[in-house]
């Protein structure tokens, strides 16, 4: 047997398993019935506060749209697709209701295109401007990179808008391909997104979600490998102020053996109200063996009155796997890290910025694109400016 | 000029079965110059004593007073004392993840200074602290304290001496978890620091052995939350060939 024969087959064996059975996650569907409007009491509900979704939830088709500004570097290419394009390419079905409606009510789709072969070393930015929260918005997006293809794509959001997106991320076998998306939004933003990644053999995809702005930011970031040896990265970093609730779901499929996820998420609250979400979902499924799954979330709670809500889950169907574990943890700030750094003299104001920008270092280090890096550096700053080092003066 | 002033001083931790007293009436005056032994069995108060001159919000302070050169240490945060010119080598040095050494230092070097040190002879500095020490360059680009092995957090914390360069060091058990060659190295940084001018060291310990290498002026036992007895370095080695023995039978 050849290896293009093993590699058929293992692709055929995971298409075989049919719907998702995992009670975590309901199945893929285009069709709106089969994402009835939540009361708030089911499983993937039960952490939103519907009520601030501002009516997407039930949203008719708009005209609306985010303003985009693109960055498209030589043999990228952007263009228009209908709604029967972006499913025959291989668009990843709607999980929940917002998409559904997104894929729905979009019309169209965008189509980010980067050939076999080609390797894109300036990042592609996508930056997605809202003027106004009236604006309901649907949003679909795919992005296509070829076999052996490397590329860098940043979907950067700002302004504000009532935003529900569906994205698709096929990323060919053996491609390398890193994925953000930054939620930048204005203080009354409401964005929902669901990215769904699906992992080529032996692709290696590391995808980043941002979270700072918005009144409410939902975002799911779903991985499934299309053959075996794919690995994925899932990372992220959010910073909820008073009132604010950035909610993250994370599911990795592992739906082909020799597969890899890695998820390392973490998160600073301050303020009143603030809340945030972390559902880190892996389903295990039993074709999968040999598969390597760590999931990680920290949170670092800077104030009173704030809620992180962390809940991993692992579901394996197969005895067979090399690794599978997780963590999850919320903490104040460490009184002996700061006693200890205020013993040298630096300011209590000083010395739990350093302690935030320590914890979000190694993470910032890992987003694998400097400009952006740098920009995140500066956006905690700035968020550390609003609350922690405004109380310690 | 420095001269770190202890008298009377009670120290309580809370408890879950209340509030426990610690130390029961500490005095002791390390003026200028001075290098003071404290040496104590296990859990009879030396760290309590330490961390409280620093600061440390764990301890409660029930009475007396601490004053460096007149100025009531008592009154002012963990910071402010710092800056008055105190410095604590710990012992359990603590781990900031993914703040580097060499952020940690020169952000401690600019808040004592309140200006930041100039770029060229800072690297010089600080690259010339950590070889002298026996740490490796790379040692700027980790995180404090994390996975440096027990000694190389002693020697870390006695390169901060050297650059920080405060009036009054205290030396929490520095020379605990060293090989020989680490605590001559480690000694050597001490000697350097308190060669200079109106410098004061209080050095507690455990064991005699880094008084070989650091001459105290001073030695006090300490026992039970207070200072039992106080000499010469003569007194330590009388503590060697005896232990404290004597001492604890007293106390209880
Ligand atoms: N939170 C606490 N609750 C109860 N007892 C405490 C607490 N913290 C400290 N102690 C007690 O205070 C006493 C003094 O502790 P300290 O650490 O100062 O001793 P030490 O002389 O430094 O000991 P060592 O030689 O082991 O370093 C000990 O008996 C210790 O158990
Ligand atoms: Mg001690």
């Amino acid at each position: 047997m050849t290896v293009t024969d093993t590699a058929r087959e293992s692709v055929e064996s995971a298409v075989e398993q049919g719907p998702l059975f995992s009670h975590l996650n309901p199945p893929p569907s285009y069709d709106l019935a089969d994402h009835p409007v939540p009361t708030g009491r089911e499983e993937i509900w039960r952490f939103t506060p519907l009520k601030r979704l501002l009516g997407i939830l039930d949203g008719d088709a708009s005209d609306a749209h985010l303003t985009w500004d693109t960055t498209l570097p030589d043999g990228v290419t952007l263009t228009e697709i209908t709604a029967e394009q972006a499913r025959e390419i291989g668009e990843l079905a709607p999980n929940d209701r917002p998409s559904a409606l997104a894929a729905a009510h979009a019309g169209s789709a965008m189509l980010l295109d980067v050939p076999a072969e080609a390797e894109i070393a300036e990042p592609i930015v996508l930056r997605l401007h809202g003027d106004s929260v009236d604006d309901l918005v649907w949003g679909r997006l795919l992005v296509r990179v070829g076999r052996h293809a490397q590329a860098t794509v940043a979907v950067v959001h700002t302004g504000s808008a009532r935003y529900s997106a569906i994205t698709t991320v096929l990323a060919g076998d053996a491609s390398t391909v890193n994925v953000l998306s930054l939620q930048d939004w204005d203080d009354d933003a409401v964005h929902l997104g669901r990215d769904a990644i699906q992992v080529g053999r032996d692709a290696t995809v590391k995808h980043t979600s941002i979270s700072f702005g918005g009144d409410l930011v939902r975002m799911h970031a779903n991985v499934e490998y299309a053959g075996p040896g794919g690995s994925a990265e899932l990372l992220g970093l959010y910073f909820a102020d008073e009132g604010q609730h950035l909610e993250h779901r994370l599911f990795a499929d592992h739906t082909a053996p020799k597969t890899k996820s890695h998820v390392l998420y973490k998160g600073a609250l301050q303020g009143q109200g603030a809340h945030t979400v972390w559902i880190g979902n892996v389903l295990i499924r039993k074709v999968a063996e040999g598969i390597e799954t760590y999931e990680e979330n920290r949170n670092l709670v800077l104030s009173d009155g704030c809620q992180a809500d962390s809940v991993p889950n692992l579901e394996i169907e197969t005895g067979e796997i090399e690794g599978a574990g997780h963590a999850s943890a919320t903490a104040r700030f460490d009184d002996e890290q700061l006693f200890y750094l205020r013993s040298r003299g630096v300011s209590e104001k000083e010395s739990r910025r350093l302690v935030v920008h320590g914890f979000f270092n190694d993470l910032i280090r890992k987003v694998g694109i400097p400009s952006i890096e740098a920009q995140l550096l500066e956006t905690v700053e700035a968020e550390l400016a609003k609350n922690v080092l405004r109380e310690a003066d | 000029m420095s001269e770190l002033v202890i008298k009377d001083l009670q120290v309580s931790v809370d408890t879950e079965d209340g509030p426990k007293e610690i130390l029961k009436g500490v005095t002791l005056t390390i003026k200028d110059g001075e290098t003071h032994a404290i040496m104590g069995p296990n859990g009879s108060g030396k760290s309590t004593l330490a961390y409280s001159i620093a600061g440390h919000p764990k301890y409660t302070i029930t009475g007396g007073t601490v004053t460096l050169d007149g100025d009531d240490v008592l009154a002012m945060t963990v910071d402010e004392r710092a800056r008055a010119g105190l410095f604590l080598a710990m012992q359990y040095p603590v781990e900031v993840p993914g703040v580097s050494v060499s952020n940690f230092l020169r952000t401690a070097k600019t808040a004592l200074d309140g200006e930041a040190p100039k770029l060229r002879t800072w690297v010089k500095d600080v690259n010339a602290a950590l070889e002298q020490l026996n740490l490796d360059p790379t040692f700027g680009t980790r995180s404090v304290n994390e996975g440096f092995s027990g000694g190389e957090k002693k020697r870390h914390e006695i390169a901060q001496l050297e650059l920080l360069n405060p009036k009054v060091a205290i030396l929490d058990e520095t020379d605990s978890g060293l090989d020989i060659d680490a605590l001559k190295v480690v000694s050597e940084g001490v000697n350097r620091f308190r060669a200079q001018e109106g410098k004061g060291v209080l050095l507690i310990t455990h064991y005699t052995r880094i008084l070989r290498y650091i001459e105290p002026d001073f030695v006090h036992v300490f026992v039970d939350g207070k200072v039992a007895e106080s000499g010469g370095a003569e007194l330590a080695e009388e503590l060697e060939a005896n232990g404290y023995e004597k001492y604890l039978s007293a106390a209880v």
